[in-house]
This record gives C-alpha cells, sequence and structure tokens, in this order.
C-alpha cells in the first residue's frame, strides 16, 4: 500500500469527526402554518437529536401532543449516548488500518461502516415506527388506522404536514470517508492478484 | 303621439345611449383592475410592500402601520389611549405607562410620528410621537413595535410642535401650543398678555438606549408654538418652530390672532442652548412630571415622578434665538434635504415663504434686525427671504421635499398638492386631493435623503369619497406616484384616528430586526411561570395570585377554588409558547377592565374582583389552535365567610 494510500485511508476515517459537529439526518415538517422558511426541521447528530432553529423541536414536541405522539427527548435515546463511542471506535480502526498498512485491515473496515451504517438506520426506522405508532390512546386526534410514522428517506403527507427525511452534512462526510478508504483498497491491489 | 309611445321611445333613447356610451370606453377599462395606477399599487397576495407607513391616529391616540405602495393596514400600535383588545391601560403591566402628574389619562389626541435619525436619515429604531392634549412624548420601539416610553411635559399645554428630532436625535422637541402661566397658577386670563409664557422643550435621548431625559426647557413670549423641524448639513445644529397668535390674544383666536400680516418662525441654535445648559445657565426649577418605562424583560412599565426641569430665557441665550417673520399665521415648517431652505406654511398667506439658512446668517451677521421681542432679535424679512412661491393654491400647510430639487406643499383650503420647484420656487404641478389635505409624507421626505418615489395625503375629510357609514365618516390617505414631472393618484385608503403627521421608510430597514417572539428564558417578570409544573395559587390577604401558564391548548391551572368575593384576583398570564404567531388571549366573566393579549414569551396580569359567590369562567380569546375552544377553565368563588381552602389543578 503506498504512502498515497495509506493517507487516503487515513483521512477517510477522519471524515467521520465531521459527525460530532455536523447533523447527519434531517426531518422536515412543512404545512400551511409553517411554509417554506419558516417550516419545522429536527437534526439528528450522533450524539443529539435538536431543532434546525432554536424552537423547532419544543414546537414540534408541542403539536405532537395533539395526536399523542410520545415528546422526543434527547436524554432518552441511549443511541446517542454510545453512538459517539461507536464513531470513535471506527475513526481508531480506520487510523489502525492506515498505520499497518494492511488491506484486509482496510477492507473489514470498510465492511464494519456499512454494517454499522445499515444498522443505524434499522435502528432510526424503529424509532420512527415507534414514535409513528406509539400513541397515547387519549390524544385529542384519533384517525383509525392513522400512522404518523415519518419516511425513512424521502417526502410523505402526514395529515396536515408534509414530511421530508433526507441525510444531512453529515451522512455525506461518511460516504466521503468511505470512497476514500475503498479507492486506496482498491487502487493498492497487486497488478494481475485478486486479493 | 300617444304618452305611451312616448315613453316608449325615451326608453330606447335611454338605453341606446348606455349601450353607445358603454361602447365608447376605449379598451382600457379601469373597473377591472387594467389601469396602470391599478397595478402600480397592487402587492400580490404573499408579497410584501415597499415602504411601512407610521400614521397618526390623531384623536384616536394611537399610531397606525400601513404597508406602502398598497395602502394595507397592519396594526395599531397602542400608544396614548387604552386599547382593550390589546389589554393596553387595562393590564396591570401597562396601566403605569398612562399615568401622569394628573393621574391615570386613558386617552390622548397623537399628532406627529418622527423617526430616530443617524446622521440626518431615518435609522428604523423608533418612532416618537406627541400627546397633544396632557402633554407627552412617547417612544416606540420598532423591534417589537410597542410604547417603550411617555414622558410628560411640565410647564407645557397643547404638545404640538413635537416631537421633531434633530440629525442624530440627540434631542426631540416639544413646544407648546397654547401659552400658559409658567409656573401654572390661579390668575386671570386677562394678564394673557402680561404673564402667559410659551415654553419650547429639548428631550435628549441616550443613543444607546434610547431613555428620554427633559434636558431644558426655553421660556418664550407668549405666542401659540405650531410646528418644528429640525435643519440639516450647514443647518444641522438649529430646530426651527413656527409660531402664529403674535398678537397675544387669549380669545376669539380665530380673529383676534389672525391680525398681523407677519408672523415667525423662530430659529433656535439648539447647540449653543447645550453649552449654555452645561455652563449651567437659567435655573432649575421645581416640576412635577411623569416619566414612564416599559421593559421588554419584566414585560412591566414603571412610572416615576420627575421633579426639576432646567428653564433657560432669551437672557441666557444671547445670539443663539432669532425671530424671522413669516406670512401668515404659519403652520408648518419644513427644512429641505440640503438644510438651506426654510419652508413656512402660512396657512393664510396668497404664497409659500422660503427662507434662505445662509441669507439667515449674514443678516444675524449684519444685525440686520426690525425690533427685539423678549430680547430676541426679529430679522427682516426680506434679509432672510430666498423667494415667494406665488399662486401656490389656498391654505399652505406643510411641506415634504423628494430628494430631486422638488418641494411638494399641502393646501387645505383649495384642497390639493402643489410641486414646486426648489430652483426658482415655480410651481411645476398641482394635483387635487379628496378632502382638505392637511399633512402629507414622502418617505424621508423631511430627512436628507428622501426616499421620492411616494407623495402620501392625509385628508381631513372624505364626503362621497367612500361608502357612506352615517354622519362620521372615515378620514383618508391617497397615494401619489411622483417618479414623474406630474403627480399621478394610485389610490384612497382609509385611516384609523384623523391622519396628521406620518413617516415612511423602506421596509428592510425595520423588517430584519422585527422580533418573532420574547425569549421564555429572558422573562423577568416577578411573577411569571415557566413551566406548568410551576403554576400555582397563593393568598395574600384579600389578594389572590394565580400563577398560569397558556400552551396549545390549556391553561394550567384550569380549575381554582378558595378565591371568595372581594378578593382581589390577579391572573398572571405566562404564554409558554416559542412558536411564531401563537399568542394566547384571557378573559374572564366579571372582569371590569379588559381582556389580555399575551405574546410568546410574555407574562401579562389582569385583575379581577369578583363580587357574588358562584362559578365563573375563563377561556382563551385568540384563536390559537384546533382546541382553542377547548381553551377555557373555572374558577370557584365562595362567600367571603366560606372556609373553601385555596385549591388548583396542574397538568
Amino acid at each position: 500500500m503506498s504512502r498515497l494510500n495509506q493517507a487516503l485511508v487515513a483521512l477517510g476515517a477522519l471524515c467521520l469527526i465531521a459527525l460530532y459537529f455536523l447533523p447527519m439526518w434531517k426531518i422536515t415538517l412543512e404545512a400551511p402554518q409553517y411554509p417554506k422558511g419558516n417550516e419545522l426541521a429536527i437534526m439528528i447528530h450522533v450524539n443529539d437529536v435538536r431543532g434546525a432553529r432554536k424552537n423547532d423541536l419544543q414546537n414540534l414536541n408541542g403539536l405532537n401532543h395533539y395526536i399523542g405522539m410520545k415528546k422526543i427527548e434527547p436524554d432518552s435515546i441511549p443511541e446517542l449516548q454510545y453512538m459517539p463511542v461507536i464513531v470513535a471506535g471506527m475513526i481508531v480502526l480506520g487510523l489502525v488500518a492506515a498505520i499497518s498498512r494492511k488491506r484486509w485491515l482496510v477492507l473489514a473496515w470498510l465492511v464494519v461502516i456499512i454494517a454499522v451504517g445499515a444498522l443505524g438506520m434499522y435502528d432510526f426506522y424503529l424509532w420512527e415506527y415507534d414514535y409513528g405508532h406509539d400513541l397515547d390512546p387519549r390524544a385529542a386526534i384519533k384517525i383509525e388506522g392513522m400512522a404518523y410514522q415519518p419516511p425513512l428517506i424521502g417526502s410523505q403527507q402526514l395529515l396536515n404536514f408534509t414530511a421530508h427525511s433526507f441525510p444531512a452534512i453529515g451522512f455525506y462526510f461518511i460516504i466521503l470517508g468511505w470512497l476514500l478508504g475503498a479507492w486506496a483498497w482498491w487502487s493498492s491491489r497487486k497488478n494481475g492478484a485478486t486479493s | 303621439m300617444k304618452r305611451t309611445t312616448l315613453w316608449s321611445a325615451v326608453a330606447i333613447v335611454a338605453v341606446a345611449g348606455f349601450i353607445f356610451a358603454s361602447c365608447s370606453t376605449d379598451g382600457g377599462s379601469p373597473a377591472l383592475g387594467g389601469s396602470d395606477a391599478a397595478s402600480q399599487v397592487y402587492v400580490a397576495p404573499g408579497e410584501k410592500d415597499l415602504f411601512y407607513n407610521f400614521v397618526s391616529g390623531g384623536f384616536s391616540g394611537q399610531m397606525s402601520v400601513y404597508g406602502l405602495p398598497s395602502g394595507r393596514l397592519f396594526r395599531v400600535i397602542p400608544v396614548f389611549s387604552q386599547d382593550p383588545e390589546k389589554g393596553w391601560g387595562y393590564s396591570e403591566e401597562t396601566k403605569p405607562m398612562l399615568m401622569t402628574s394628573h393621574g391615570f389619562i386613558p386617552w390622548d389626541d397623537a399628532h406627529h410620528p418622527e423617526m430616530s435619525m443617524t446622521d440626518g436619515v431615518p435609522d428604523g429604531r423608533y418612532v416618537f410621537i406627541n400627546g397633544n392634549n396632557t402633554p407627552r412624548v412617547a417612544r416606540i420601539d420598532l423591534r417589537d413595535f410597542r410604547t417603550h416610553e411617555i414622558l410628560e411635559l411640565p410647564n407645557s399645554s397643547g404638545n404640538h410642535s413635537s416631537p421633531f428630532t434633530t440629525y442624530n436625535s440627540e434631542y426631540i422637541v416639544a413646544g407648546t401650543r397654547f401659552s400658559i402661566p409658567v409656573p401654572n397658577e390661579d390668575i386671570s386670563i386677562d394678564e394673557y398678555k402680561a404673564k402667559f409664557k410659551g415654553t419650547l422643550s429639548f428631550v435628549k435621548m441616550d443613543k444607546q438606549s434610547g431613555r428620554l431625559s427633559l434636558a431644558w426647557q426655553l421660556l418664550m413670549p407668549g405666542f401659540d408654538y405650531d410646528l418644528a423641524h429640525a435643519g440639516k448639513g450647514a443647518s444641522q445644529d438649529w430646530m426651527f418652530f413656527s409660531c402664529y397668535n403674535t398678537e397675544q390674544a387669549q380669545s376669539v383666536k380665530e380673529i383676534n390672532a389672525s391680525q398681523n400680516d407677519k408672523d415667525f418662525i423662530v430659529a433656535i441654535n439648539w447647540k449653543a442652548c447645550e453649552e449654555a445648559a452645561a455652563r449651567g445657565a437659567g435655573t432649575v426649577v421645581d416640576a412635577r412630571y411623569a416619566h414612564n418605562t416599559w421593559s421588554d424583560k419584566t414585560h412591566s412599565a414603571t412610572h416615576t415622578m420627575e421633579s426639576k426641569v432646567r428653564v433657560l430665557t432669551p437672557a441666557d441665550l444671547q445670539g443663539a434665538m432669532f425671530y424671522m417673520p413669516t406670512p401668515k399665521s404659519p403652520h408648518g415648517v419644513d427644512v429641505d434635504p440640503t438644510g438651506e431652505y426654510i419652508v413656512g406654511g402660512g396657512k393664510l398667506a396668497t404664497v409659500i415663504p422660503v427662507m434662505s439658512f445662509s441669507k439667515m446668517q449674514k443678516a444675524i451677521a449684519s444685525k440686520a434686525f426690525e425690533r427685539e421681542i423678549d430680547g430676541i432679535p426679529v430679522l427682516k424679512y426680506d434679509a432672510c427671504l430666498a423667494g415667494e412661491v406665488k399662486n401656490p393654491g389656498l391654505g399652505p400647510l406643510h411641506t415634504e421635499f423628494d430628494g430631486k430639487g422638488n418641494a411638494y406643499t399641502s393646501m387645505f383650503v383649495s384642497s390639493e398638492i402643489t410641486k414646486w420647484s426648489l430652483k426658482d420656487f415655480k410651481v411645476i404641478d398641482k394635483a387635487p386631493t379628496y378632502y382638505s389635505i392637511g399633512h402629507l409624507c414622502i418617505p424621508g421626505g423631511d430627512s436628507k435623503a428622501p426616499w421620492g418615489k411616494y407623495v402620501i395625503a392625509y385628508n381631513k375629510i372624505t364626503k362621497d369619497r367612500y361608502l357612506p357609514t352615517g354622519p362620521e365618516l372615515t378620514q383618508s390617505a391617497q397615494i401619489f406616484d411622483i417618479t414623474g414631472e406630474k403627480m399621478k393618484l394610485l389610490a384612497d385608503f382609509p385611516t384609523i384616528g384623523e391622519p396628521h403627521y406620518a413617516q415612511a421608510v423602506p421596509a428592510e430597514l425595520i423588517a430584519e430586526n422585527s422580533l418573532k417572539l420574547y425569549p421564555i428564558e429572558e422573562n423577568e417578570h416577578p411573577y411569571v411561570t415557566k413551566s406548568p409544573k410551576a403554576a400555582k395559587v397563593e393568598r395574600k390577604g384579600n389578594d389572590v395570585h394565580i400563577y398560569m401558564t397558556a400552551m396549545r391548548s390549556h391553561f394550567t391551572p384550569d380549575n381554582i377554588e378558595g378565591v371568595k368575593a372581594g378578593d382581589n384576583v390577579y391572573f398572571h398570564v405566562t404564554n409558554l409558547e416559542q412558536d411564531w404567531d401563537v399568542p394566547h388571549g384571557f378573559a374572564v366573566l366579571g372582569a371590569r377592565n379588559a381582556e389580555l393579549l399575551i405574546m410568546p414569551g410574555e407574562t401579562s396580569t389582569l385583575l379581577w374582583q369578583p363580587e357574588q359567590p358562584g362559578v365563573y369562567s375563563f377561556y382563551c380569546t385568540d384563536f390559537c389552535s384546533a382546541l382553542h375552544q377547548e381553551m377555557q377553565g373555572y374558577v370557584r368563588v365562595s362567600a367571603r365567610s366560606s372556609s373553601t381552602a385555596l385549591k388548583w389543578n396542574q397538568d
């Protein structure tokens, strides 16, 4: 593995540091009373769920009480406690792979990122399902058969709100890091060799 | 011809005439908004106006906010008059704002909005307005469009020449329209000439906080001081006041105060006054006047009484004050953007006199005085005169400027706006107004740098202009396009109260700083309740304090027991919302004051004094949410002698 490829793997690993500063995912909610420019949005960070603007989360929780949805309280989401540790682990693994210059370690790192990412998305889906379905039976607004689960990715109409769920800038840093590592891994293969 | 045939013929001719008349309109029917004028004031749904227009409410005591060019009314800001809709002057927090040396005053007559200025141009921070009847000036903060300060003026009566500001709003002025005994005392009105004086007050504004204080008062001859405007550029250290009744009549003034051929514009070097006051000139005398301030942290007003004022006389201010003769009973006094021309609106004059600041300076230097009044030199008219606008119309009152070398003067009697040139003082154009224009306004039109796109006329009467509404009709504004040689009427719109002066500025100067809510964490109200869990009820003797929260769509608490007939019940309601445009209202059955209208993050208090035992309801008056109708509660009132314990619920 060349010095360049080694550096690319290290850089790829360091890309994940962005997750401590930038949101991974954004859910935007638009309604007639919350038009573009004044929409509500929550940002999902590796260690926090917060409003895009100062009062967005509080206002969203306030509105959600009409349909009996639980309040989104970052302190009660355990993933936000251990996700930062997992990300740290992935950074360390990437750096170890870079220092060792072992291709199989780089490959392992790439696989771990995909595996953790897939698990993360599944977990995200479960939370969305829980918020969307576990509704207070005494809620003021009850509509037979209606759930309020936002889409995993994409847009969907939920009563008066249109929910948009899309990756945010932190997510693109993961992809960038992964691609850097993948490029290094691919380009450092021996001529004619397959391993 | 038989009678029926004749009538048939008449009918046919009439119908044919109607058809021909209809066909003769050459295509461009204005009725459907196809005309050019309509498109110039049409602000499409969801689009925003170009200018804010702050219009005095006159005898409503308030100030209204319109958008230009549409003429749409956005808001009425309560200032000097109680406003039950907003709880202004009814809630415990706002009552102190309307306190004066005469006690609580629920009304006034508000005439002249004037914006704070930086370097001679409106800066969008504050708008000031005068209270004419019980002399006061108010400062409205344009971050939240609320009255933040009201300062009473002692030794004044009819605060009309107010609140015009100097080029950096160092001072706002307040001249008395009625001269009175100073200090006021029980003497015969027949002693007017000997004993009555006029005061011109200079109110200092603290640049940082905006806070006002009465710096000094000038004790002037007993004339009627009518309007004012500050100089700019070369004349920026000067303030000009118009005055009439130099006859010093005290009765039947419409005749007795209209005898002199010329009255005056008094030019005052306020910098020289400031220096004299700093030197300790004049005397500090006893005076009682109210000073009320608003805090957007405690969401409450504080009323204090001041006790002293410095009074300067002409003798203290040699060389700082001059009278310029002005025909005839001048009303407006307006200074052009360069500061060179001072235009008098001699309401009974047949010309518009234009004074020259540079000629005035020469006249002062060469002592071109015709006489002295109480030690104040009277300059020679011709020595100061730049020119007269001939045949301008009848009843000139006020002049505004477009920044392109033109002046626009309102003509009350001939009901028109006259556009004239500052180069040769010749009339360029006249446009009728409907009817009897008083003030007029060009955005920034009294500043160094007008935005000369529109002139707006503020009319005293409307007669046949709108659908009739019984004997009492609306007053109106009319907006004209002034970008061309000729003024072009674009639209009429009704106003609140009687519009006097107005100010307009580009929207971006204000919109960007407009608050959306009050941060709840900054709420320092002594009775704030920052969470429903903190809601409670406390009794202190006969006073019951209810710490209540409002949040879509419930009050906490919403069931209260243990109140007794004859108690003073204080509902301290905190709106916990932190979302834009979600006010809550609060009303309780039998309240003898008004409702509360509480903005997000604000705490307001309503005093309720139930007299009969029973169960009373309260509710949210502002349709806040889908379950607004459910936002209600009950208070149980027991007999004075009962032992019902205090009890309330929480979420």
